[in-house]
C-alpha cells in the first residue's frame, strides 16, 4: 500500500494579507484509503483543499497526482482529472432537476446541439443504482431535503469516475441513518481504490471510517498517524494544542416549575400532528428524531413562522398566540434557526447590525432616533461575553467563521431578553473548542432560569447537556426520555416509531 | 473612533511591509475602486481646458440647481434598490403630480384655467397642494408596495404595471374640461416664486429655493436610512429577507413603507418639476426613473441588495449631471450624449460589482 501514493501535496504555503493561512503543509493520500483531515475551524483544512482545486493559488509547494505534477486552475479542471469535492455548503441549481445538476457543464448531446435527456436519465439511474440512492433523477432539487441533495452531490463526484474525492463535513446535515448509508458508499468507493479525504469535526465518525488521520492546527501540519493508533482524547489534544478532558461542561442547572406548555400543535401546511410537551424553568429540553421527523417544524410553529392549524402555547399559565416572529419576541421567545446562512445572518451587513437587528427598540431615543453609542455598547458587551473573534464591530459577518457567526446570532437573541430559547442545531458546523463554549452558554442560560428547547442531530450532544429528551417521529411525539438514564438505542427505537 | 492620522500612518506602514507583487495589486485595487472619481477628475480637467467657462461660479450654480432637481427621485428609488427591487413608475408619477400641482396652482385670471372654483393661490394653498401631490405619490407607492409585499411579485412587474396605469390617468386628466391634451400653463407667480425664487446668486446665475429644499430632504433621508428602526430594517430585508422575518422584522410593513416613501419623493419631485418645466405636458417625467436608477447604481447602491448610502446617491446624481453639463458645454450632440451616458453606467456598475465579488 505504501508505494501507492495517489495524491501528494508537498510544502504548501499560502498567505493572505496579514495572515499565514498555510505554512509548508504536506499531505499524502494512498489509493483505497480514507484519510481524515482534522483541525479546528481556521486550522487551514479548507484553505488546503482550495489550493488543491485551484480556487486559491498557492504561494509555494507542489501537488502530484499519480506521480505527475499537477496545477489545477479551477474545480472543473480538477474534476476532469479525477479530483472531486463534495462541499459542505451545497452550491446547486435548486430550480433544476437532479440530473441537470449532475451533468451540468457536460450535458450529453445529440449531434452536438440538442441535449440528450434520455441518456442523461439512463446514466443518472445507473449511478444511483450503483450507490443505492433512491431519488427520482427528474425531481427538482429544491423539493428535496438537504440530506438527499448531498447524496446527489456525492453521485455527481462518482459520475466523474474520480480517483480522489474530498468530503467536506458531509454528515453535518445527515441523520444517523443517512450517515450509515454514506459510510456504505464510502466503503464501496474505498474498495474500488478511490482515495478519500474526509474532513469532519465528529470524532466518532472519524474513528469509524478513516484509515489515516492528519491533524492540522493554525495552518501547520501537526501529525499524521494510522487511525488505530489515536484515541479520541489524543486527537482533541493535538487539535486544540491543549488538554480537553471533557467534551461537555458539567451540568449545573436545576429545573424548576413548569413554564412552557405546548399542546396539540398540528401544522397547516406540514405533517406535524398533535405535538405536546412541557418544559420547566432552568431546564434544557432536547428534541431528538430523524431528519424530517418534524423537529424544526415544531420550533418554527411555536415561534410563529410556520402556520398552525391547531394547538396552544402557554407560558407561565398565560396563553401566547405567537402569530408571527415579532409577537413571539414580545412574548419572550427566541429562535436560533437551523440554516445559519439562509435564515440567520445578514451576510453583507456588519457584526453590529447583525447583533442589534432584533432589539432596535432598546436604542430608540425620542421615539425615533437610534443611538449609535448604545448600539455599539450592546454589541461590544456580547462580543466580550461570548469571546467572539472579530476584527471589529464593522466587519461584515460573512467573513467570520461559522462558530463566531453563531455567537453573534446568539447574542442577537439574548439582547431581546428571552425567557424561552428555541435552538435549532446550535452547534452545526462549529469546531470542538467553540462547541464547548456554546454548551457552556446554554447551561449558563438554564442556570439563569431560562427555558431552553434544543434540536440536535448529534445524539451525544443531546445526552451530554439536556435534562429530558422528547423524541419525535413522523411529525408526532414518539416518547420522552430522561437524559441521564437513557441510551442512544432507546432514542433510535422511539425515533423509528412512526416512520 | 480611532485617530485618522494614526490610521493613515498604520496603513502606510502596512503598505511598506508588503511584497512588491502585493504592492502593485494594492495600488491597482485602489485605482479601480476609485476609477469613477479619477475619470471624473480627468474629464473635468479636460473640459475646463477646452472651455474655461466651465469652472466659473455660474456653471457651478447651474450644476447645483440641476442636482437639486434630480436628487429627490433618486433618493426615493434608492430604497427600492436596497430591497433588491426597482421602480419603473417613478417618472410617470412625477408627471402626474407635476400636472396636478400645475392645475391646482394656475393663475386665477388665466384664460385656459382648467378648474375654475379653486382657492386663491397663497402660501397656505401652495403648501396644501404640495402635501396633496406628495400624498398622491405616496398612494401610488403604497399600491406598488402592497403588490410587491403581499403577492411577492417582482417590483419590476408591479411598477411596470403602475407605470402604464399612471400614464393612462395622466392622459385622462389632460382631457378633462375640454383641455384636449394641451400642456398645462399659466402657473401662478406665487407658486413659481415658492419653488424657483432666487435665494442668492453665484456669479450671474440665480440659485433657486428648491436647492435648499433638496438639502433638507437629503438630510431627512440620511436620518431615516441610518438612524431609525425603519432604515435598519430596510437594509436587513434587502440583505436577507428570510433572516429578517425570523428576527422579528415586519417584512411586509417595511416593504410597503419603502415604496410609499419612494412614492412621496416622486410626488415632491413633481411639485418642483411643475415650475421647472413652466408648462406641464402629458409626457413630463418620461424615462426620468432611468436617470434616477442610473444615479443610484453609479453611487454604489447595488442591485445585490442591502447596501447603499445617501452620500453615494448624491455623488451619483452629481456625476450624471456633471457629464451632462460638461458635454453640453463641449457642444456634443445628443446622440453621442446618450452613448456616453450608457457607457458610463455600464463601467460604473462593473467597477462597483468588483467590490462585492468574493476575492479568491
Amino acid at each position: 500500500m505504501q508505494q501507492n501514493v495517489l495524491l501528494k501535496m508537498e510544502g504548501i504555503s499560502k498567505s493572505f494579507p496579514g495572515v499565514k493561512a498555510l505554512d509548508k503543509v504536506s499531505l499524502e493520500v494512498h489509493a483505497g484509503t480514507v484519510h481524515a483531515l482534522m483541525g479546528e475551524n481556521g486550522a487551514g483544512k479548507s484553505t488546503l483543499m482550495k489550493c488543491l482545486f485551484g480556487i486559491y493559488s498557492k504561494d509555494e509547494g507542489r501537488i502530484y497526482l499519480d506521480g505527475r505534477e499537477v496545477n489545477f486552475k479551477n474545480s472543473k479542471e480538477a474534476l476532469e482529472n479525477g479530483v472531486a469535492m463534495v462541499h459542505q455548503e451545497l452550491n446547486q441549481a435548486l430550480k433544476r432537476s437532479v440530473m441537470d445538476n449532475i451533468w451540468l457543464g457536460r450535458y450529453p448531446t445529440i449531434g452536438g446541439i440538442a441535449v440528450n435527456e434520455r441518456k442523461m436519465y439512463k446514466d443518472t439511474t445507473a449511478v444511483f443504482e450503483e450507490l443505492g440512492i433512491k431519488v427520482d433523477p427528474r425531481r427538482i432539487m429544491s423539493t428535496m431535503p438537504v440530506s438527499q441533495r448531498q447524496m446527489v452531490e456525492i453521485a455527481k463526484a462518482v459520475s466523474y469516475n474520480s480517483k480522489v474525492i474530498v468530503f467536506d463535513e458531509p454528515t453535518s446535515s445527515l441523520t444517523e441513518e443517512e450517515v450509515e448509508h454514506l459510510f456504505k458508499i464510502i466503503n464501496m468507493l474505498r474498495s474500488r481504490g478511490v482515495a478519500i479525504i474526509y474532513i469532519s469535526h465528529k470524532m466518532a465518525e472519524i474513528k469509524r471510517i478513516s484509515d489515516t488521520i492528519t491533524i492540522m492546527r493554525d495552518g501547520k501540519w501537526v501529525a499524521t498517524e494510522p487511525a488505530a493508533n489515536l484515541e479520541m482524547n489524543d486527537i482533541i489534544r493535538l487539535m486544540v494544542g491543549r488538554e480537553l478532558t471533557n467534551q461537555f461542561p458539567p451540568k449545573t442547572n436545576t429545573p424548576g416549575e413548569v413554564y412552557l406548555k405546548v399542546e396539540g400543535i398540528t401544522g397547516m401546511y406540514n405533517h406535524l400532528r398533535d405535538v405536546s410537551f412541557e418544559a420547566r424553568r432552568g431546564e434544557i429540553l432536547g428534541l431528538a428524531g430523524l431528519d424530517s421527523s418534524g423537529r424544526t417544524e415544531t420550533l418554527e410553529s411555536i415561534f410563529g413562522v410556520r402556520t398552525r392549524k391547531e394547538g396552544t402555547i402557554t407560558l407561565d399559565g398565560k396563553p401566547c398566540l405567537n402569530r408571527n416572529a415579532g409577537e413571539s419576541i414580545k412574548n419572550g421567545f427566541a429562535l436560533l434557526t437551523e440554516e445559519r446562512r439562509a435564515t440567520g445572518i445578514f451576510g453583507i451587513l456588519s457584526v453590529k447590525d447583525n447583533t442589534v437587528i432584533s432589539s432596535l427598540g432598546r436604542h430608540k431615543r425620542f421615539g425615533i432616533y437610534l443611538s449609535e453609542k448604545s448600539q455599539r455598547e450592546d454589541t461590544q458587551r456580547y462580543i466580550d461575553a461570548m469571546r467572539t473573534k472579530t476584527p471589529s464591530q464593522d466587519t461584515k459577518i460573512r467573513s467570520l467563521s461559522g462558530g463566531n457567526q453563531q455567537k453573534v446570532i446568539i447574542g442577537r437573541w439574548l439582547l431581546t431578553d428571552p425567557e424561552v430559547l428555541l435552538l435549532d442545531e446550535p452547534t452545526r458546523g462549529i469546531d470542538v473548542g467553540a462547541k464547548y463554549e456554546i454548551y457552556q452558554l446554554i447551561l449558563d442560560l438554564a442556570n439563569q432560569g431560562k427555558t431552553v428547547v434544543m434540536v440536535s442531530s448529534e445524539m451525544p450532544e443531546l445526552l451530554g447537556i439536556c435534562d429530558r429528551i422528547v423524541v419525535m417521529s413522523g411529525g408526532r411525539v414518539a416518547g420522552e426520555v430522561d437524559a441521564r438514564n437513557t441510551t442512544q438505542e432507546q432514542i433510535m427505537t422511539l425515533a423509528a416509531k412512526y416512520v | 473612533m480611532a485617530n485618522p492620522v494614526t490610521n493613515l500612518r498604520n496603513t502606510a506602514e502596512e503598505f511598506k511591509a508588503m511584497s512588491p507583487k502585493d504592492k502593485r495589486r494594492a495600488v491597482i485595487d485602489n485605482i479601480l475602486n476609485n476609477a469613477l472619481y479619477i475619470l471624473m477628475l480627468i474629464f473635468v480637467i479636460y473640459t475646463a481646458a477646452m472651455r474655461p467657462n466651465f469652472l466659473s461660479l455660474g456653471s457651478l450654480a447651474n450644476l447645483v440647481t440641476q442636482v437639486a432637481a434630480y436628487l429627490p427621485m433618486a433618493l426615493g428609488i434608492g430604497g427600492c434598490i436596497v430591497l433588491t427591487g426597482t421602480d419603473l413608475s417613478a417618472g410617470r408619477v412625477m408627471g402626474l403630480t407635476a400636472a396636478l400641482s400645475g392645475v391646482l396652482l394656475q393663475k386665477t385670471d388665466f384664460v385656459n384655467k382648467m378648474f375654475q372654483n379653486l382657492p386663491e393661490v397663497n402660501t397656505f394653498w401652495i403648501l396644501a397642494t404640495m402635501l396633496i401631490v406628495i400624498a398622491l405619490g405616496a398612494l401610488i407607492g403604497l399600491v406598488n408596495g402592497f403588490f410587491v409585499a403581499k403577492f411577492s411579485l417582482h417590483p419590476f412587474i408591479v411598477t411596470l404595471s403602475t407605470q402604464l396605469i399612471t400614464y393612462g390617468i395622466i392622459l385622462w386628466f389632460f382631457s378633462l374640461n375640454g383641455n384636449n391634451g394641451q400642456p398645462i400653463s399659466g402657473l401662478s407667480d406665487a407658486y413659481k416664486e415658492f419653488v424657483g425664487g432666487t435665494m442668492f446668486r453665484l456669479g450671474n446665475t440665480a440659485v433657486p429655493r428648491y436647492v435648499a429644499y433638496a438639502v433638507v430632504l437629503t438630510a431627512l433621508m440620511w436620518f431615516i436610512w441610518n438612524k431609525t428602526t425603519f432604515g435598519k430594517n430596510m437594509f436587513a430585508v434587502g440583505s436577507n429577507a428570510e433572516a429578517a422575518k425570523v428576527s422579528g422584522v415586519n417584512v411586509f410593513l417595511t416593504t410597503m413603507l419603502v415604496h410609499t416613501l419612494a412614492g412621496a419623493m416622486y410626488g415632491y419631485a413633481g411639485f418642483i418639476e411643475g415650475v421647472r418645466s413652466g408648462s406641464v405636458a402629458p409626457n413630463a417625467g418620461l424615462n426620468a426613473e432611468c436617470d434616477a436608477i442610473a444615479a443610484c447604481v453609479i453611487g454604489g447602491v447595488s442591485f445585490v441588495g442591502g447596501t447603499g448610502k445617501i452620500s453615494g446617491i448624491v455623488m451619483g446624481v452629481c456625476v450624471l449631471r456633471l457629464i451632462f453639463v460638461a458635454l453640453t458645454m463641449l457642444g456634443v450632440d445628443s446622440s453621442s450624449l446618450y452613448i456616453i451616458k450608457g457607457a458610463i453606467i455600464l463601467c460604473a456598475c462593473a467597477l462597483d460589482m468588483r467590490k462585492y465579488l468574493a476575492k479568491k
